[in-house]
């Protein structure tokens, strides 16, 4: 007992701010738990349903496969091409346009006019009521739509590598930062000139698309499992092919070691090809899913989430592929969650704020140094 | 324009595939020009304010080309609004350059240090009575620019606590999610109704807030009111203004207020050459070539970022101030996104990170040529075009018809002029990483040690 008192006085003494988090944290838990049982002792504790927690907690965690999916990719480029890329969050938005635009022709074609619905509404006036793109009505048009954005974006995220970033491959991480940022700006933009600026709605509204669970109170939607669904087969996909391929193991090499895995005559440029094939298409699919959730589209909403998804790949320790799911989820429970303590307007600061929290005591991710995919 | 299109077309004509040393990237070593333009070139390059008077010149050249038929007021307003964003631009552009190009500092929360420096200042200097608005402490302006730099530079202080553990491409990220959290938290109205509660102050949430008066309006007209001069006012509009030679008299008191940022232009310029040339300078430099030989040589290196990103912050601020507290109403949503750290980057990316020259020229060439340029050739190639918009893209594409399509592009230029300026920072990237001025940087050494090693070569 002595040797455990003296080991977390040490602890504390080395890393005081660590100790500060997790006090934080435990705080908080206390809190939580106070408010739950409906007791209240001076600031702490209040009242809140299980209902309501509950619903947090799985919005957030299917808010957070979709970043944790995003993630995979920022992660993967960070580890094996060493750089942080700021035109991931606009391939997610290139991956729902393309997508979409393939589900509405599927699902309503020659009934609305065909360019209003490959631009996923920018052309034409047409409802989402009319083309009636919902996975209970039209699965087969959201499925296709759903191969289309990861394939589609995959190959315009290696056409972008090999236009833009393959003729600075031997430059520094900052360089090449800063040439993603202008790729941000070329993507992002071409999409608002094709796509027009609008918001839009996208889903329609089907009857009877929720279940509930009645003891947890939980409602569930279609597209929420659906997300689930096709989110976590995405991430086992990704999982057996990192384990279980010449690929992957090629790639998890390149990711630990990249001077290694070259003089053991691992063909670089292969993986980087694949690389970006595989982030892109993930990229994508993640974008269209996320529609899929949110019902409505605009051109910007990958840039606005690349903040979120950098949180994720961060909190799991940059260039780990499990690291960047699991930190997804944290990030989209944190998302959710933390309107129990601080107005909704914060919730993404709070997301910020504990990624910097996290890169400031454990810059290795809460998950440990791994560093490999 | 040509300023900018010079570099492309460089590299890229060479015929012979460049075997001839790349004289361009070492401006003040290249003492060979094989043309008359060259030898014009390389003597303004000896001299900054040459360089920056002819950008300036060929800007107005460019804007009385594209407006002289509109009459005298168009000329001078358009000059008027291209030289305030070119000065502010080249302002903010200085303050990061402290960051980026002379401490290697990866610091992309700018928009967010103006906002902090633009809100203190209105929160000090607007009225306490809440009937206009959201509630102030009513103090001085001078008193609101000072707190605005000095809560700039305390925010600052907590951005640099990472700066001093963590690698470039982390800060980078930590510096954009802090401006992400200023913003958010400026735009939340329940932070607007905590400060209200608490010290009876706001900040007006999402609809923003109205900016103190400019005092420079004051000079010119008597509490501010139209068509009540003072003696200055007097004098200048009866000689250049409606009673001379026809100027109307707010563009001469936008002229007025340009003059006042040339001159902190000046004051930022001279601040940071010397700090630059001073041995806090050349601490910098060190770090930013190797900081392990900085803090082993017993430099601070610790203290020297914190100082560093403070001073920084605080001339963000400051130009936040000048630039959007002129600006009448600011509000966190459109005006401090992200996007507005990245137009700053660019700026100092064009002029080459680490010149302080660079910077003024960056961001001048910047806002005039890549910002408001491709906006006002848009419009004046769709006042030629004689055919109806179509609604969308897919319509233009439909249409077949190359007229339809070019009159859907210049009509939605704004996007396109996202394009491009994409597109100019990566081929910067990609052929002049040392910016349009090609090798400017200073070296960290007090003494410049290229010029040696390179003789030495030669006589080899």
């Amino acid at each position: 007992m002595g040797i455990t008192d003296s080991s977390i006085a040490n602890s504390i003494r080395t890393r005081p701010g660590l100790a500060l988090v997790t006090g934080l944290g435990i705080l908080l838990l206390v809190d939580l738990a106070a408010k739950l049982a409906g007791l209240s002792f001076g600031p702490l504790g209040g009242s809140l349903s299980t209902g309501r927690l509950g619903s947090n907690l799985w919005n957030g965690l299917v808010i957070g496969l979709v970043i944790g999916l995003a993630g995979i990719g920022l992660s993967m480029t960070y580890s094996i091409l060493s750089f942080a890329n700021f035109s991931h969050g606009d391939l997610v938005s290139t991956g729902a346009f393309t997508g979409w635009g393939v589900a509405f022709v599927i699902a309503a074609f020659g009934d609305a006019p065909f360019r209003a619905l490959i631009t996923v509404r920018g052309a034409g006036s047409v409802t989402p009521g009319q083309i009636g793109a919902h996975v209970l009505t039209t699965p087969v048009a959201v499925l296709l739509g759903l191969v289309v954005a990861f394939v589609a974006t995959a190959l315009i995220a290696l056409a972008l590598d090999r236009l833009f970033y393959k003729p600075m491959r031997d430059r520094s991480g900052i360089s090449l930062l800063i040439a993603s940022i202008g790729v941000a700006l070329v993507v992002r933009y071409l999409l608002q000139f094709v796509y027009g600026s609008s918001r839009r709605g996208v889903t329609a509204t089907v009857d009877a698309s929720n279940l509930v669970f009645a003891p947890l109170g939980l409602s569930v939607n279609a597209h929420q499992l659906t997300l689930v669904v096709a989110a976590v087969g995405l991430m086992l996909a990704m999982h057996f092919m990192l384990q279980n391929t010449k690929l992957g193991t090629a790639m998890r090499a390149m990711a630990d070691n990249k001077d290694l895995a070259l003089v053991t005559g691992i063909p670089a440029e292969r993986v980087v090809t694949a690389t970006w094939l595989i982030g892109g298409g993930l990229a994508g699919a993640s974008g269209y899913l996320y529609v899929l959730l949110r019902g409505t589209i605009q051109f910007d909403f990958g840039w606005l989430l690349l903040l979120l998804m950098f949180a994720a790949v961060i909190l799991g320790g940059i260039g780990s592929v499990y690291g960047a799911i699991a930190g997804g989820i944290v990030i989209g429970v944190v998302f959710t969650t933390s309107t129990v303590w601080i107005p909704s307007d914060f919730n993404e600061a709070a997301v910020f704020a504990v990624m910097i929290v996290v890169l400031l005591v454990r810059p290795e991710g809460i998950f440990g140094g791994v560093s490999t995919a | 324009m040509s300023d900018e299109t010079n570099p492309e077309t460089n590299s890229e004509t060479r015929p012979d595939g460049g075997s001839e040393p790349d004289s361009d990237n070492h401006p003040n070593t290249g003492s060979d020009p094989d043309s008359a333009t060259g030898v014009l070139l390389d003597a303004l390059r000896q001299s900054d304010l040459g360089l920056v008077m002819v950008t300036l010149l060929l800007i107005y050249a460019g804007a009385t080309l594209l407006t002289f038929t509109d009459g005298l007021n168009s000329v001078v307003g358009l000059m008027r609004t291209l030289t305030f964003l070119g000065l502010v631009y080249a302002l903010s552009a200085l303050a990061l350059n402290l960051h980026w190009g002379y401490t290697g500092l990866f610091n992309i929360g700018v928009a967010g240090f103006m906002a902090v420096g633009v809100y203190t200042m209105g929160i000090v200097v607007r009225s306490p009575d809440p009937a206009f608005g959201p509630p102030g402490f009513g103090l001085p302006l001078p008193v609101g620019i000072i707190a605005g730099m000095a809560v700039a530079a305390v925010v600052g202080l907590l951005a640099a606590l990472p700066a001093l553990r963590l690698k470039a491409d982390y800060l980078a990220i930590v510096t954009l999610g802090l401006s992400e959290i200023i913003r958010l938290t400026l735009q939340s109205s329940a932070f607007d109704t905590f400060l209200r509660d608490t010290i009876g102050v706001g900040t007006g949430g999402g609809r923003g807030m109205g900016m103190p008066s400019n005092p420079v309006r004051e000079l010119f007209l008597i509490d501010g009111r139209s068509g009540n001069p003072t003696a200055l006012g007097d004098a200048v509009f009866g000689t250049l203004g409606e009673g001379g030679i026809g100027i109307s008299n707010n563009i001469l008191i936008g002229w007025g207020y340009v003059l006042v940022l040339a001159v902190f232009l000046v004051g930022f310029y001279v601040l940071l050459e010397r700090l630059g040339h001073s041995p806090f300078g050349r601490n910098l430099k060190a770090i930013r070539e190797d900081e392990l030989v900085a803090d082993s040589l017993g430099k601070n290196v610790d203290l020297i970022k914190i100082k560093v990103f403070m001073i920084g912050c605080a001339l963000m601020g400051l130009a936040g101030i000048l630039w959007f507290g002129s600006q009448g109403n600011v509000s966190p949503t459109p005006q401090f996104m992200p996007l507005l750290t990245f137009y700053i980057f660019v700026a100092v990316i064009i002029g080459g990170a680490g010149s302080n020259t660079g910077s003024v020229i960056g961001g001048i060439v910047f806002a005039t040529v890549l910002f408001e340029g491709p906006r006002r050739a848009g419009a004046a190639v769709r006042g030629v075009i004689d055919a109806p918009t179509p609604p969308s893209f897919a319509d233009a594409v439909a249409s077949l018809d190359p007229v339809a399509f070019l009159a859907f592009a210049t009509d939605n230029v704004a996007p396109l002029q996202f394009v491009f300026l994409g597109l100019i920072l990566i081929l910067i990237m990609h052929r002049r990483p040392d910016g349009l001025l090609g090798n400017r940087i200073e070296t960290a050494a007090a003494v410049d040690l290229t010029e040696r090693s390179r003789g030495g070569d030669r006589d080899e």
